[in-house]
């Protein structure tokens, strides 16, 4: 009995000390809260960076879902209640304002920033900042192409109309157009990018409302001529980055817009499309107008209640080198943020014949309003008064540019329900 | 509520009793001896339904009546009844509750329908009574969100039989309108529901004393009349509890819509407002003011039944 409590006690002393020391010499774990990117790229690297650190740091995963509000739902609750044991976040480009103002996130150190931001697009740093301030490390990007049919059109077209005509010349059977026009967030890309390429902004800061109403209007009619053509699918209504690259690989769709990860896909699954599978930029509204594509990807950021933020800001800066960067663009297809890797011969490879496409839309790419903390706000505004996008008049579109305006501008001022 | 009700009664009815009785002083005090003992092993469950309602409901209420919204912390405060004024002028309130209204009265007029027509064969089985009564309970025993997922996929156009089906279009869009939105979603409700109509509404038919219907059988009762003079009137108890459960619950309705239309094609339910408020824009003073009309409503729809049309005491209903 006696030597039972002995031990006991024994095995409790040599346990503390165990931790102790831990604490005090071994590496610290930093969890990384993100989705589980399927090729395993992140998790790669954070092994290499791990290593590297000769026992500074040790990074864990934590997987969020894989779709993008859910991950935020997650990460909102955890950081509403001010969890610590979130170091590293994996953020949606949309996140950064709201999250920064909440008070979220730590600021990016003046010598980190240094080493993490050059060569990066400005596109792209543009959605890690809030209010001139870093707030997150943008480790890679996206944006959007348009695939196209290179056996049914010799040359892809430059303006939405050009399309919409090229493909009703070739009919509904075969000249169909696959966007995203359901009532989320994918919706919202598209109608930010129309509205950039006619010309005007949703937002002129981050509580002032720009939508300038001739612009805005062309942008409107656009979507509202081709959720009416014939040619636009028939689940436009419902249709997601998904419905679009499985319309497409089922061959009766000649025009796709969608992120590159259509690519690949089309290579396992529809070899026959994928041979004439053609790619170009992002349409513009009119010949006048500049592409402006989309932009995704993920920044990281430092939570606010991090125990170790020294060494998550030394981990961020492993994790962004651009041979870490490279190996997440050769793994799983993702496209890096700093301009200057799209030289190396290993993009060349992820993205055949058409890295300089990407590179050039993520140059012209117009962020999303997340420079306002209230853009989930203004998302759920511009989802509700656009979609479904069937019921906008093609020829005027004041009906919808009056909800949207009074819908943005309620949404910046935080007022009533959405 | 409705279990925590019988005994009650019953109590109050033998005290009564006894005081009529005036039955000597010895009896009331092993009466109140055991009522004690009996409020002492109920005062730790009563005291974690306390813990675990009582305060998220006041919480609620609480926030409810301030400027909270979690991406803004610096702003906050109390503002009255204001963020109750902006949910009910705004229009989007009432169209969500007209919906919500909608998909409970018609799931539950259906499924009242089906689940009677199922309880009567279940109660007439004369073999593999068990199995039936097992295998009929099947989509109440599958997660809402996992019976919801199998009925959209069923539906979706690029994945679906159901537009492989005869007599239905090959690209039919069943979430892209209102009409078949709500069709599909009611029709999932309905599914995964009739099992538990069903069940209580076959205890309530196990209670009815076959000897009436044979007597009523020999004084020349037809069947239909059998169902309308006995069964309907004796199972009313039941029935008004298996009613009142189920538009309690159909009126909270979320994870169907959330799943098929995300409140698209205008389907959106109250619930999916409320979630709008607080999770996607983390203004939890607007949110919870939601959250609160929806407690009050579910309260009122309770009220009425309970006080209105007699549910949840089924000794009261075999009073009358």
């Amino acid at each position: 009995m006696l030597i039972t409590a002995a031990s006991i006690a024994l095995a409790f002393a040599v346990a503390a000390c165990g931790s102790d020391e831990t604490a005090t010499r071994g590496p610290v774990t930093l969890n990384w809260f993100i989705f589980n990117e399927p090729s395993g790229g992140p998790t790669k690297i954070a092994e290499r960076c791990s290593k590297q650190s000769n026992g500074a740091y040790k990074i864990n995963f934590e997987y969020l879902p894989a779709q993008a509000d859910q991950q935020r739902e997650q990460l909102v609750r955890r950081l509403g209640a001010e969890d610590q044991s979130l170091d590293l976040l994996g953020l949606d480009v949309v996140w950064t304002g709201e999250f920064a103002n909440a008070g979220w996130l730590e600021e990016v150190p003046a010598d980190t920033e240094r080493a993490v931001t050059a060569n990066v697009f400005k596109s792209v740093l543009e959605t890690a900042s809030f209010e001139d301030q870093l707030y997150t490390v943008p480790i890679w990007s996206n944006t959007q192409l348009l695939w196209y049919r290179k056996d049914r059109v010799p040359t892809p077209p430059k303006t939405w109309d050009e399309m919409i005509d090229m493909g009703e010349k070739i009919g509904p059977a075969e000249g169909r157009i696959q966007v995203q026009g359901n009532r989320y967030e994918g919706l919202v890309v598209l109608t930010n990018q129309l509205i950039e390429s006619a010309g005007t902004s949703i937002l002129a800061g981050p509580k002032e409302v720009q939508l300038e109403e001739e612009p805005t209007k062309k942008a409107l009619q656009v979507m509202g001529r081709l959720s009416d053509s014939a040619v636009a699918a028939p689940n436009i209504t419902t249709s997601t980055e998904d419905t679009a690259r499985l319309g497409f690989e089922a061959g009766d769709s000649t025009f796709q817009i969608n992120y590159p990860f259509v690519y690949p896909s089309a290579k396992e699954n529809a070899p026959d499309v994928f041979k004439q599978m053609g790619v170009a930029q992002f349409p513009a509204v009119d010949a006048g107008n500049p592409s402006r594509p989309p932009i995704g990807g993920i920044n990281i950021g430092v939570s606010s209640f991090s125990k170790h933020k020294e060494q998550a800001f030394a981990a961020i800066e492993c994790l962004v080198k651009p041979d870490n960067q490279l190996e997440v663009a050769t793994l799983g297809g993702l496209p890096p943020v700093r301009e200057d890797l799209y030289d190396q011969p290993e993009i060349d490879k992820v993205y055949p014949g058409f890295a300089d496409q990407v590179r050039q839309a993520i140059n012209n790419a117009a962020p999303r309003p997340s420079q306002s903390p209230a853009y989930q706000d203004l998302s759920l505004a511009i989802q509700r008064a656009v979609h479904p996008t069937t019921k906008i008049d093609p020829r005027n579109a004041q009906s919808t540019y009056d909800t949207l305006r009074d819908n943005v501008e309620k949404a910046v001022k935080r007022e009533g329900l959405l | 509520m409705s279990t925590a009700a019988p005994p009650q009664v019953g109590q109050s009815a033998t005290r009564k009793s006894q005081r009529k009785r005036g039955g000597p002083t010895q009896t009331t005090d092993r009466t109140k001896a055991e009522r004690k003992l009996a409020l002492m092993l109920c005062a730790p469950a009563v005291i974690a339904m306390l813990l675990v309602t009582v305060y998220p409901i006041l919480y609620a209420i609480v926030l409810s009546l301030q400027t909270v919204d979690l991406r803004f912390p610096e702003e906050s405060g109390f503002v009255g009844l204001d963020n109750y004024g902006a949910v009910l002028s705004s229009p989007l309130w009432w169209q969500d509750l007209f919906n919500t209204t909608l998909v409970t009265v018609v799931s539950v007029a259906i499924e009242l329908i089906l689940g009677m027509a199922l309880a009567l064969v279940m109660h007439r089985a004369l073999f593999a009574r068990g199995l039936i009564r097992t295998s009929v309970l099947i989509p109440y025993g599958i997660v809402t969100v996992v019976a919801a997922f199998a009925w959209f996929f069923a539906f979706d156009p690029s994945s679906g039989f159901v537009n492989n089906l005869p007599f239905v279009a090959d690209d039919k869009a069943w979430f892209g309108n209102r009409q078949d939105a709500f069709t599909v979603i009611i029709l999932t409700e309905v599914w995964k529901t009739t099992p538990f109509m069903a069940l209580l509404l076959l205890a309530g038919l196990a209670t009815i004393d076959n000897g009436l219907y044979e007597a009523a059988k020999v004084d020349g009762a037809s069947a239909w009349q059998r169902f309308w003079r006995i069964t309907l009137p004796l199972l009313k108890p039941a029935l008004l509890v298996a009613l009142l459960f189920r538009t309690l619950d159909a009126f909270r309705v979320f994870d169907s819509i959330f799943i098929m239309t995300r409140g698209s094609q205008d389907t959106e339910s109250v619930s999916i407002l409320g979630y709008n408020q607080l999770i996607s824009r983390l203004n939890l003073g607007l949110g919870s003011a939601v959250s609160v009309l929806i407690f009050i409503l579910v309260l009122l729809i309770a009220f009425v039944f309970v006080r209105v049309l007699g549910t949840a005491v089924p000794s009261q209903g075999a009073k009358k």
